[in-house]
């Protein structure tokens, strides 16, 4: 049986119809085409479809597509574009915090969620937030680098005037990116 | 002019991967795709007596369902691509789906091709079938045992070869020797575990004949060479894509029955079929790695001086022999035996063990990470049983600088090193004293504090392609590339190689753009496509730098030796009197006038005015055939402390001190050897595949597989020497693999020393607290 949702997704309306046992990664990459999102397990333990959902990070394969309606919805490709890089994209890409690149939308939007919550993590804590990330290329050292990179940035923009800090902030990204 | 060579600059890869935009296997998606799902066997061993596939034939959106009898006449089985020589390899078919009897859990039954994943999925559990279960085995050593179940019924003992490696007198040297250490040792089973699980999407043109597959594959040309043998389809039909691939590890070398069943299942439908196994499909079948027993041994004199090394081996190969699977316990293990030591007689019999597990092939290190591992214990035993420190044992047997290109006893020839320098590097960066005080101290305190300190050197970069005939490496070794200027002056370089994750695109752009006086962003490089690209090799074994690299850079030579003739007939002078200075052919000692790359890549490209005799068009092709291996080394240090209450192992610091030759881009070498050295700590501490008696996989998900996490894993040191390597005109060995070569081997020599005052010689890695609790407990006498 199918049911009608409307997705929220990078600041877009989308409706659909999916199967009750829809996961929302399947309804992200198979329906809307946004194959950023990654699957690498099916048991929830690596974090490759790592979305934003109300800005907190979650597991996509965890969620049923019909639970996402209402909640605003973030995905690698509403994060920031290659013309507007989010800092934390700045971040990995001159940090080197990717090599394969498969785990990286999911490690930025875990590490999105982390900087909300704590702009200023030091490295247990950031080791801590994305040990639900797995990573097999990088051995994890570069990503907390550019963590670490992204959030001095932004606590930076935070800390310039309001005019400054607006132009600061990529084009775009929906107010659910709470970064 | 400053160099692009040796300079950190960010990756041109990134902008896509860190946007989403780039494009996986699985993220295909073509007009009138159709999804297939492989049933897999849920036993190790056993007859398969009735499939009954009416049921899902019937279900919604079914399109096809295929099992072993229907397809078996029609495809070759899948081949094994490495046949080393003297060593009577014994390669019983392996079908594409099995039809007779199931050998691993994982092996495939039936395909459905449906209209969605899901209907795939769902008819898959609607195909009944009987099994009828057999006697079955995972364990190497225990199936090599008359009387052991088989798993081929023509291949006695399971025993697929028998392969031996010799120098000098090892027999004469243990009868001789003072000193003698021996270990039995046992290299788990890994799971790969690349973060993109394989996926393959077939679509073939029956107007065209013309078949494309997109394939997780670290070697496309490969995969086309092995689905024209399985599919009987001409080579030229095949057109195989490699687009993004989310690592490999060596897991996506392999041709496996799964690609070519879509490419079989879309040639009949017309359609375009795709394929994704998820992660426990992966564990189940996707090839493993490792799995040795081995019982070694190590002799010498009582000052520290090793003469000889033997080693008994039963490899484990799964059910059936993969792709590269009997390759990487003999050629790329056994004949590296003696690592960076001067070790003068060597004996070596290694067995092939066919079991009831998933195939083994490679994996990050394949066979040397192994090889490095069993010769580091035995150096650790061996510096115990005289009462010398282990680093001045290893120092005293160091192969010597100038002996450098050395002959191994095994017959192979290092090409350059300085392994000395590499240990005194790490101690420069690790007070030794200070720890050995620290240490002591500690232990007084019933603490356990411990060093590993491993020198190691690898083999890699393999070539020339004479060799891997001779050692039955089932293609060549050679790479290829072709450097295109286009009118404008940009660039297109085509290569062999197949790059995926490690950085070529931005390496190979260096090398490039620093030939033409170019900035990198000129540079475009091409891989991973069998209709872009010429005839290739692929990428594992740490060889696309030395091997790819060398093609590159010969190819643009070869270009600018063109424009150069160009050059000079534009500026109306001699093609000897011109040099290239400051991004310009320019007349010597007239540096006011010149002509750019640029310029000349215009007029080549519009033939306007050219020399007598020169073709229009700049571009060159070169295929590089390296006249030897290339061999990275380096030593690497781990402390830790171990907690003698729980058994839990913490690493204190981990310095990484690898010699990759010349460095192109520091930043991702040293990329690299994060990466190898967290999997080689995995390896140490935590990761293995776990079978029950019967050979049923208990670590199928990643619930139960121990892929290292960020929280558990250490801040890795790097620093480096540099000694070129005289085999490629870059100077570079390779770093892929390096990180993984000696890491498991220095935390499990860190972990033993902590352990010394208890006598814990040695204990079997993962070094997982369970582990290291009973030893302790053993070692105190509180646990038979």
């Amino acid at each position: 049986m199918k049911h009608p949702v409307t997705l929220t997704i990078n600041g877009m309306a989308h409706a659909v119809e999916v199967e009750s046992r829809a996961l929302l990664v399947q309804v992200l990459r198979d329906d809307l085409n946004l194959t950023g999102t990654h699957v690498g397990c099916d048991t929830s333990q690596c974090g490759a479809c790592t979305v934003l959902l109300d800005a907190r990070a979650v597991k996509s394969c965890t969620l049923f597509a019909v639970q996402a309606e209402g909640h605003a919805i973030t995905t690698i490709e509403g994060f920031g574009t290659p013309e507007q890089l989010h800092p934390l994209q700045t971040a990995f890409w001159e940090k080197h915090g990717l090599q394969c690149g498969f785990c990286t939308p999911g490690m930025i939007l875990c590490a999105a969620d982390l900087l909300s919550r704590n702009p200023d993590p030091s490295e247990v804590e950031i080791r801590h937030a994305i040990e639900g990330n797995l990573c097999r290329c990088t051995g994890y050292q570069n990503i907390v680098t550019a963590i670490q990179s992204a959030a001095a940035t932004m606590r930076g923009a935070q800390a310039e005037p309001a005019a400054a800090a607006a132009t600061a902030k990529p084009a775009g990204q929906p107010a659910g990116a709470g970064v | 002019m400053a160099t692009l060579f040796g300079s950190g600059i960010k990756r041109r890869e990134d902008p896509r991967l860190i946007t989403g935009t780039a494009t996986y296997t699985d993220d295909v998606k073509l007009p009138g795709l159709t999804y297939a799902g492989i049933l897999r066997s849920p036993y190790a061993h056993a007859k398969l007596t009735r499939i009954d596939v009416s049921a899902a034939r019937r279900a919604p959106g079914v399109v096809a369902v295929y099992t072993g009898a229907d397809i078996k006449d029609r495809v070759v089985p899948v081949p094994c691509a490495w046949n080393p020589p003297n060593c009577d390899l014994k390669t019983p078919p392996h079908p594409l789906l099995a039809y007779e009897k199931v050998r691993y859990v994982g092996d495939g039954v039936a395909l459905v091709v449906a209209e969605t994943r899901a209907q795939a999925r769902d008819a898959l559990d609607l195909i009944e079938v009987d099994y009828d279960p057999l006697p079955a085995g995972v364990d190497p050593e225990k199936m090599a045992q008359a009387g052991a179940p088989l798993v081929h019924a023509d291949v006695p003992k399971n025993i697929a070869f028998t392969w031996v490696v010799s120098g000098g007198d090892a027999d004469k040297a243990f009868a001789e020797a003072p000193v003698k250490v021996k270990q039995r040792l046992v290299q788990q089973r890994l799971a790969p575990t690349a973060m993109e699980p394989r996926a393959a999407v077939a679509s073939y043109n029956k107007g065209t004949g013309q078949l494309t597959l997109w394939a997780t594959s670290q070697n496309p040309h490969i995969h086309r060479f092995l689905c024209s043998v399985i599919l009987k389809l001409p080579e030229h039909r095949i057109r195989v894509i490699a687009p993004e691939v989310g690592g490999g590890f060596g897991s996506k070398i392999p041709v496996y029955a799964d690609e070519a069943l879509v490419g079989l299942a879309s040639m009949d439908l017309g359609r375009p079929v795709k394929w994704a196994e998820d992660r426990s499909e992966n564990y189940k079948a996707t090839i493993h790695g490792r799995d040795h027993i081995e019982y070694v041994e190590l002799c010498g004199t009582k000052d520290g001086r090793v003469t000889g090394l033997r080693t008994t081996v039963y490899a484990g190969l799964g059910a059936y022999a993969s792709t590269a699977g009997p390759g990487i316990p003999t050629i790329l293990h056994g004949l590296i035996y003696s690592g960076p030591y001067v070790i003068p007689n060597i004996h070596g019999t290694v067995y092939g063990v066919y079991t009831n597990g998933t195939p083994v092939d490679a994996y990050r290190g394949a066979g040397r990470p192994e090889a490095a591992y069993l010769v580091d214990r035995l150096m650790d035993l061996f510096a115990r049983e005289i009462g010398m420190d282990p680093v001045e044992t290893r120092r005293k047997n160091l192969i010597p600088k100038d002996r450098f290109p050395y002959t191994s006893a095994t017959g192979i020839i290092y090409d350059s090193g300085d392994y000395t320098a590499a240990l005194d590097k790490a101690l420069s960066l690790f007070d030794y004293r200070a720890f050995r005080a620290e240490q002591e101290k500690a232990r007084k305190q019933g603490r356990y504090l411990g060093v590993g300190i491993t020198p190691y050197v690898e083999i890699c970069g393999s070539g020339p392609s004479q060799v891997a005939g001779a050692i039955g490496f089932g293609g060549g070794q050679y790479e290829s590339a072709i450097v295109r200027v286009y009118p404008t002056g940009v660039v297109r370089v085509y290569v062999g190689v197949s790059p995926h994750g490690q950085g070529e695109e931005t390496t190979f752009a260096q090398i490039v753009a620093d030939e033409f006086g170019y900035p990198v962003e000129n540079v475009e490089i091409v891989h991973g496509d069998t209709e872009a690209t010429p005839q290739g090799w692929g990428t594992y074994g740490s060889r696309t730098t030395a091997v790819g690299g060398s093609a590159v850079v010969t190819a643009a030579r070869r270009v600018k030796d063109k424009a150069k003739k160009i050059a000079a007939h534009l500026m109306e002078a001699n093609e000897a009197d011109l040099e290239w200075k400051d991004g310009k052919f320019v007349v010597r000692g007239s540096p006011g006038t010149g002509k750019t790359f640029a310029e000349v890549a215009l007029m080549a490209n519009i033939a306007w005015n050219m020399p007598e005799g020169v073709e229009p068009g700049l571009e060159a092709s070169a295929f590089f055939d390296p006249s030897n291996f290339v061999y990275p080394f380096g030593t690497h240090v781990c402390t830790v402390e171990v907690n003698p209450e729980t058994g839990n192992v913490q690493i204190l610091r981990y310095i990484a001190v690898d010699d990759c030759g010349r460095q192109i881009n520091p930043m991702i070498v040293d990329g690299q050897v994060h990466g190898g050295v967290i999997q080689g700590l995995g390896e140490a501490l935590q990761e293995i595949v776990v079978y029950d008696d019967d050979g049923q996989l208990v670590t199928g998900t990643m619930m139960d597989y121990a892929v290292p996490r960020a929280s558990q894993m250490p801040h890795v040191e790097t620093a480096h020497t540099v000694t070129p390597s005289p085999v490629n005109p870059l100077g570079v060995k390779g770093v892929g693999e390096a990180g993984t070569i000696p890491s498991a081997a220095c935390l499990v020599s860190a972990v033993c020393d902590a352990l010394a005052p208890l006598g814990i010689r040695h204990i079997d890695k993962p070094l997982t607290p369970a582990r290291v609790w009973a030893a302790i407990q053993q070692a105190k006498g509180g646990l038979q």
